[in-house]
C-alpha cells in the first residue's frame, strides 16, 4: 500500500513537473537581463519595459482583444441560440444534423477550418467584393464559428439540468413565450453564458492556426506575431510577453471555473 | 369555438385522447367536475394521469377530443391564456426571485396596478403564512415553505381551477399530513375547483370529495372516496385501493339480491348479496377487504357469516391494529387485519394458532368476470 503510494506519488509530480516546468522556466527567463533567451544575466524588468514600447507587439495586442471580445461577443449569442434551440425545441427536423454540425468544429483539424474559411472569404470577396482586405473581419469571423460550438455546448449542458417546468410554471402563470425566455430561461442561464464568453474569448485569443490561413498582410494577432519573432530566433522580451498572457489566460480561466461551480450549485 | 353549452358541468372532457407515437397515453376518456369540488385522478406511474393534467394546463396538446371549461371550449388556448393555474410536482419555483417576486408574477403578467399587486400577494402570504419570508430566497427556505410558495403563486391569479400535481410526494410523512388538511382548508376558504393527480390512494382518499382510479390511460372508476373503497367495480380498482381478498367461485344459486358462491380456493360455498346478481353458473369472485373479517379461536355461532378455518402463518404489529395472514386448509392464504382494542402484554394469538376467520354477506363485494 505504501509502497504504491510511494509510486503514484512520483508519479504525479513527474506528470506535473512535465507540464509545468518548461512554463516555469519561461516566467523566470522573463526576468533575466541578459540578451541572449537561453544564457541567464541576473535578474530585471528591463525587458517588460521593452515590450510597451515595442510598437508591433502593442498593435499586435490590441488586434487579438478587439478580435477576442467581438468573437466572444458574436460566439455566446450565436451559441446561446443554438444550445436553447438544441434543447428546448424538441425533436424537430433536422435535429441530428444540426447538433453535429454545431460540435463539428470542436473536432475538426484547425487546419481545415483555417482552410475552408480562407476559400470561403476568397470566394466571396471574388463574388461580392467583401472582404476587401483580410484582417480584423475575417479572423472575428472565423473564430465566431469555432467558438460558437463550445458556447452551444455549455448553454445546452445547464439547459439539460434545468427543471423545464420553471418555463412552464412562468407561462402558466400568463408569460408568453418570448417574456418567459427574458423573465426565466436568460436570467437561469446567464452563468452558462458568462462562462461561454470567457472561453470562448480564450479560445480566440490563442489561436494561431485560423487566424494564420484567414488574415492577410498587416493583419498579424498576438500569437501570430510571437510566432514570427521566434522563426527569427527567441529574444527575451517574447519570454516577457508570454509570461503576461499566461497571466492573463490563466487569470480567465479562474474567473470561468469559479462561475461554472456556482452554476453547478441546484 | 366558445359557445355557451348547455350542460351545467363546470370542467367537462369529451372523449380526449393523447398519442405519443404508437403509445396510447389517454385513450378517449369523458370526465365531468363540479364547481369547488376537490377531485383527484388516482393512478399508478405511465397510467396517463399526468398526460391528462398537462392537457388540462394547455402544455400538452390533445390528439382528439375537447375539453370545455365554465361552458367554453379551452381546447384551443395556450397555457398563458387559461383560467388554469398549476402547482407543479417539482414546485418549479423560480430560483432567481424572492418568495414575493415569484408570488407576484403572475400578476405582474396580466399588468396588474403596482399597489393592488402589492396587496395581493400580500394576502396571499399570509393565507400560507409566510408573511415573514417575502424577500427570501428559494434556497433559504424548506421544502414544506417552497410548497407553499408554490401554492401561493398558482392561486394568487384566482384562478377557475388549481391543478395539482402529486402536490405531497416531496414531504415528510408529519408534513404531509398537516399540509393535507391545510390544503383541504384553503380549497374550502376559497372555493377554488381542486383537480389532484396523485399515485398515493391515502393522500387522494382524504383530499378529495371525488376520485377518479385510471389505468392505461382510461378511467377504471370515478366515485367518492367511499364508493370507490367500498363499492370497486372491477378487480383493477379492488386491487390498486387497499388490500383486499378475493376468492373466485362459481354462482350456485341466485335469486332476489342474494347468491352464494361455491368456491374452490377456500373449500366452501360462500354467501354474498348484491343487487343485480350474476346468473347460475357464472365465474365470479368475491372480493373482502381485511378489516372486514372478525378472527376468533372458537367457531362463531352465526351460520349466517360465511365461516372459514386455517392456521396462522404470519401476522405483523403495527401499534394500533395487527395484520394477520391466514393459511385456510386448502392453501389460499387471507389477510386479515383486527383492531388492537385492549392493552395487554400476552399475545392472544401466536403462529400456527388455530382460527376462525367469518365476515358477514354484506361485506364481501361481488366482482363480475
Amino acid at each position: 500500500m505504501k509502497r504504491q503510494s510511494r509510486f503514484v506519488f512520483s508519479m504525479l509530480v513527474f506528470g506535473y513537473a512535465f507540464l509545468y516546468v518548461p512554463l516555469l522556466s519561461v516566467v523566470v527567463y522573463s526576468f533575466n537581463d541578459s540578451n541572449l533567451a537561453t544564457i541567464w544575466g541576473g535578474f530585471s524588468t528591463r525587458w517588460y519595459g521593452e515590450l510597451l514600447k515595442n510598437d508591433q507587439v502593442i498593435s499586435a495586442l490590441l488586434l487579438s482583444l478587439k478580435i477576442a471580445i467581438s468573437a466572444a461577443t458574436l460566439a455566446t449569442l450565436f451559441g446561446t441560440m443554438a444550445g436553447i434551440a438544441l434543447s428546448r425545441f424538441g425533436r424537430f427536423r433536422g435535429r441530428n444534423l444540426f447538433t453535429g454540425m454545431i460540435t463539428s468544429p470542436m473536432v475538426m483539424p484547425e487546419v481545415i477550418t483555417g482552410l475552408s474559411l480562407l476559400l470561403l472569404f476568397v470566394t466571396l470577396q471574388q463574388l461580392t467584393g467583401w472582404p476587401t482586405q483580410r484582417g480584423y473581419a475575417t479572423i472575428t469571423i472565423a473564430h465566431t464559428t469555432f467558438a460558437m460550438a463550445y458556447v452551444a455546448v455549455i448553454v445546452q449542458s445547464r439547459l439539460a439540468a434545468m427543471d423545464q417546468s420553471l418555463e412552464e410554471a412562468a407561462m402558466d402563470l400568463g408569460g408568453h413565450p418570448f417574456r418567459v425566455m427574458l423573465d426565466i430561461t436568460l436570467p437561469l442561464i446567464l452563468p452558462a453564458m458568462v462562462a461561454g464568453w470567457l472561453l470562448a474569448f480564450t479560445l480566440s485569443l490563442d489561436d494561431l492556426v485560423i487566424a494564420s490561413f484567414v488574415s492577410g498582410p498587416g493583419g498579424s494577432t498576438l500569437p501570430m506575431l510571437i510566432f514570427s519573432k521566434v522563426k527569427l530566433g527567441v529574444t527575451p522580451d517574447i519570454n516577457a510577453l508570454a509570461t503576461l498572457i499566461m497571466l492573463f489566460v490563466s487569470a480567465g480561466v479562474l474567473v470561468a471555473w469559479t462561475i461554472g461551480r456556482r452554476m453547478q450549485r441546484p | 369555438m366558445t359557445g355557451k353549452d348547455n350542460d351545467k358541468s363546470f370542467i367537462e372532457v369529451r372523449e380526449l385522447s393523447k398519442h405519443f407515437g404508437e403509445f396510447v397515453a389517454v385513450d378517449a376518456v369523458n370526465l365531468r367536475i363540479e364547481r369547488g369540488e376537490l377531485f383527484s385522478i388516482l393512478g399508478g406511474s405511465g397510467c396517463g394521469k399526468t398526460t391528462l393534467l398537462r392537457m388540462l394546463a394547455g402544455f400538452e396538446t390533445p390528439t382528439s377530443g375537447r375539453i370545455f371549461l365554465d361552458g367554453v371550449d379551452i381546447t384551443d388556448q395556450p397555457p398563458y391564456e387559461r383560467p388554469v393555474n398549476m402547482m407543479f410536482q417539482s414546485y418549479a419555483v423560480f430560483p432567481h426571485m424572492t418568495v414575493e417576486q415569484n408570488v407576484s408574477y403572475g400578476l405582474q403578467k396580466e399588468r396588474m396596478p403596482r399597489n393592488e399587486i402589492a396587496s395581493r400577494v400580500g394576502e396571499m402570504l399570509a393565507l400560507v403564512k409566510l408573511e415573514d419570508y417575502a424577500s427570501r430566497k428559494p434556497d433559504q427556505l424548506s421544502g414544506g415553505q417552497r410548497q407553499r410558495v408554490a401554492l401561493a403563486r398558482a392561486l394568487v391569479k384566482k384562478p377557475k381551477v388549481l391543478l395539482l400535481d402529486e402536490p405531497l410526494a416531496a414531504l415528510d410523512r408529519k408534513l404531509r399530513e398537516h399540509t393535507q388538511f391545510e390544503l383541504m382548508n384553503i380549497q374550502d376558504e376559497l372555493g377554488i375547483t381542486f383537480v389532484v393527480v396523485t399515485h398515493d390512494q391515502e393522500e387522494a382518499m382524504i383530499l378529495s370529495n371525488r376520485i377518479a382510479v385510471m389505468e392505461q390511460g382510461r378511467f377504471e372508476q370515478i366515485g367518492t372516496p367511499k364508493e370507490v373503497y367500498e363499492f370497486p367495480c372491477n378487480r383493477f380498482v379492488a386491487d390498486f385501493i387497499g388490500t383486499i381478498n378475493t376468492f373466485e367461485g362459481v354462482v350456485q344459486t341466485s335469486g332476489e339480491g342474494e347468491i352464494t358462491v361455491a368456491s374452490d380456493e377456500c373449500g366452501h360455498s360462500l354467501r354474498a348479496y348484491c343487487d343485480t346478481p350474476p346468473r347460475n353458473g357464472s365465474d365470479i369472485c368475491l372480493a373482502v377487504r381485511p378489516e372486514k373479517i372478525y378472527i376468533s379461536q372458537t367457531e362463531p355461532d352465526n351460520d349466517e357469516d360465511s365461516c372459514l378455518r386455517g392456521v396462522i402463518e404470519d401476522f405483523g404489529y403495527f401499534g394500533n391494529l395487527s395484520l394477520y395472514r391466514i393459511r385456510l386448509e386448502t392453501g389460499k392464504v387471507v389477510q386479515v387485519s383486527a383492531q388492537n382494542r385492549r392493552r395487554s402484554t400476552e399475545r392472544f394469538l401466536e403462529w400456527d394458532d388455530q382460527v376462525f376467520i367469518s365476515w358477514r354477506p354484506r361485506s364481501a363485494v361481488v366482482l363480475e368476470n
